[in-house]
């Protein structure tokens, strides 16, 4: 019921406030042509069911609504972005105000750009799957069902890049790590190594926070380059992992340990699409012989996908990924039950379609696992209402052989989704 | 004798003049008019910048705005050409920006970029005869159709106009099976275009509705896109149009992608 009075104020206020978006339109104008400030935003309301009892869960998956701003001010020596949400949550049963960028932009030279601040940060070639990208992600609000700008989180960091005729360089520098938001068992269940079964709120997993300084930095690096219509890059990492794939006996808390990386990928146009291919090597300096139970083994990770239109505003995207595990017989000596395969593989599949002048967004996304026969499904359909208004209805439905693989011990999560949106 | 030798030999090439001057004037060769057309209407200066407002009326008269900015700039006239575009209206899709380098000889490259991820995504070549951004307007109609894709017949000439007829060398590829192209016989802007179907019935019409010089350039600052099967249509305005603004060819990169260069604003 609670939920239902929710939906009904939200709409109320959605609407009232799209009344008000001929005076909002108008004000925004008069900001950007007077004082050169960009101002958007939107509000929205949000709320999800889960598709099964799930023990030591709420039955809704989401129910909030938010506002978010996003401020932009341009002048001659700086840019500077502030965008912040601010949103009321049901299932936290919290108000909570995030900003997701605050960052200064300046241009000291004509080849250098340098961004500082919290900022959004994103490389590579995949598509939902992250190779050489070691930067925050929230999957808490990927499988709930939140817009997909949420799978990304904000770093706090400097971002200087370098651009010359041969290659361009972007150094990226993290003073303290910020970590990807997992799956903790507060709002979604998973697999408990510790209990083998599945757990939720009964069972929330804690980790110890990397919040030395200098200690607790990080460094990232990519150096690209176009050769005609193909984009080559080559990256670098020292940090840390980004979900906490250690464990401390002592403290009984996870802990993020310590990871370097490189790699390099392709993008190019070829057969009537885009391909591309990447990968990397991630070396666990914590764990470097495989010989500690309690952190995670050094690992060889690649994708190769293609993507094209295969008729008229409809595409499909395809991609296949592995992790290697190294060392995978001092793995298999120290972790006999229910050990992780040796070679992780996914297929993924995109098919996007667009209809009605394009208003209506017939979107699908799946991963399968062939090596742990489970699967991540994720339709979504979107309406744009009027150029205001859009609605979007989607399911997040996990599947598999094993409780204990990657995706199928979030099958207790299954949720379907609804949101009424309001851009200004 | 000689003189009679003389006399004639003066008429031949008297005559042979005349006929190539009557020739050269008075029926331009087809291709010739195209691809001044061609030029008129996307190739104007070497470089050039607009603001563009389209407004999207549909069968049932519901409308939608589209407001950006684009950038262009030339490699030379009748060849590959690259573009910037930064959208503004709606605020779904503010301050996405978009990008194509058109490859005449090869697909054209495009690039997408989504600031709330700060995500690069490069975008599949597609049926360029799909909508460009939800309205009445084809990818081609923005950035040209190419001139080998069609075979041209000079139908009629006009007091005002060049009626040239096109037909499809791939038809198999089109959803129209040829269309008739109105060029200004003075601006060489092609003024209106109306599209046959596969059953020869007039389905889509583009037309100028406003032309003004800008910068020495005739240039076509309003037009309209008339589904004529549905009822639909979207007018497209041009404000705050010029050219020859000095470009760089680095401006169409991922860095300014990621950081929307200054030529966006007026």
């Amino acid at each position: 019921m609670k939920s239902i009075q929710f939906i009904q104020i939200s709409f109320l206020l959605i609407i009232g406030l799209y009344q008000n978006g001929i005076t909002a339109s108008a004000l925004q104008d008069k900001m950007l042509d007077e004082y050169g400030i960009d101002v958007i935003g939107f509000t929205e309301a949000r709320q999800g069911w889960r598709l099964q009892n799930t023990p030591h869960q709420k039955d809704i998956s989401i129910s909030e609504l938010r506002l978010q701003m996003e401020i932009t001010g341009e002048w001659d020596l700086a840019t500077i972005n502030f965008k912040g949400d601010f949103y009321g949550d049901l299932v936290d049963e919290s108000i909570n105000a995030d900003v997701r960028s605050l960052n200064v932009l300046v241009s000291p030279f004509g080849f250098m750009d340098i961004r500082g601040g919290r900022q959004m940060l994103t490389w590579g070639t995949g598509d939902l799957l992250f190779i050489n990208d070691f930067f925050p992600k929230d999957w808490v609000s990927f499988f709930t069902g939140r817009d997909d700008e949420y799978l990304k989180a904000p770093s706090d960091a400097l971002r200087i890049s370098v651009y010359t005729p041969i290659f361009n360089t972007e150094l990226i520098y993290v003073p303290m790590v910020n970590s990807s938001v997992y799956i903790d068992g507060a709002r979604l269940s998973y697999w408990n190594r510790f209990q083998n079964k599945i757990s939720g709120s009964n069972y929330i997993l804690h980790n110890e926070n990397r919040d030395n300084f200098p200690d607790d930095g990080e460094f990232a690096g990519r150096l690209y380059r176009n050769m005609g219509s193909m984009e080559t890059s080559i990256y670098g990492f020292y940090g840390f992992w980004k979900t906490p794939e250690g464990f401390n006996p002592s403290s009984g808390k996870l802990i993020y340990p310590r990871l370097s990386a490189g790699g390099a990928s392709v993008r190019a146009p070829i057969f009537g699409g885009i391909g591309n291919m990447e990968g990397g090597y991630y070396y666990s300096s914590d764990n470097t012989d495989g010989d500690n139970p309690i952190i995670r083994n050094s690992e060889v990770r690649f994708l190769a996908g293609f993507e094209r239109e295969i008729s008229s505003n409809l595409t499909a995207g395809i991609q296949y990924y592995g992790e290697w595990m190294q060392d995978y017989d001092e793995y298999l000596k120290l972790n006999s039950s229910l050990p992780n395969d040796e070679f992780r593989q996914l297929i993924t599949l995109r098919l996007r379609k667009l209809l009605l002048n394009q208003n209506l967004i017939l979107s699908f996304f799946t991963y399968y696992s062939p090596s742990d026969n489970d699967a991540y499904i994720r339709p979504k359909v979107k309406y744009k209402v009027t150029d205001a208004i859009a609605l979007e209805l989607g399911v997040n439905i996990f599947v598999g052989e094993h409780q204990h693989t990657f995706f199928a011990q979030f099958e207790d999560n299954n949720n379907a989704y609804g949101s009424l949106r309001w851009s200004f | 004798m000689n003189n009679n030798n003389f006399i004639l030999k003066t008429l031949t090439t008297a005559l042979l003049i005349l006929a190539h001057f009557v020739s050269g004037a008075g029926a331009m060769d087809v291709e010739t008019i195209i691809q001044k057309a061609n030029n008129a209407a996307y190739y104007a200066g070497d470089d050039g910048r607009a603001e563009i407002k389209m407004e999207i009326t549909d069968s049932q008269n519901r409308t939608r705005i589209r407001k950006f900015v684009i950038l262009r700039k030339d490699e030379k006239d009748g060849g590959n050409q690259m573009f910037y575009v930064y959208f503004q209206r709606p605020s779904d899709v503010r301050k996405m920006s978009f990008m194509v380098h058109k490859n005449t000889k090869k697909d054209d490259d495009r690039w997408l970029y989504l600031p709330a991820l700060d995500l690069v995504k490069r975008i599949a070549a597609s049926d360029k005869r799909t909508s460009f951004v939800g309205s009445h307007f084809y990818y081609e109609d923005v950035s040209g159709r190419s001139l080998n894709d069609d075979a041209h017949t000079l139908i009629e000439t006009t007091d005002k106009h060049y009626v040239v007829n096109n037909t499809p060398k791939d038809p198999g590829s089109v959803e129209f099976s040829s269309f008739k192209v109105w060029i200004d016989k003075k601006t060489f802007l092609p003024v209106k275009a109306v599209y046959l179907d596969k059953q020869q019935k007039a389905y889509r019409e583009v037309e100028a509705l406003e032309t003004k010089e800008i910068g020495g350039y005739p240039t076509v600052t309003k037009s309209r896109v008339k589904d004529l099967l549905s009822g639909g249509e979207t007018v497209s305005e041009f404000t705050n149009v010029s050219y020859n603004i000095g470009l760089k060819t680095n401006l169409f990169s991922e860095r300014y992608l990621r950081k929307p260069p200054k030529q966006i604003r007026k």
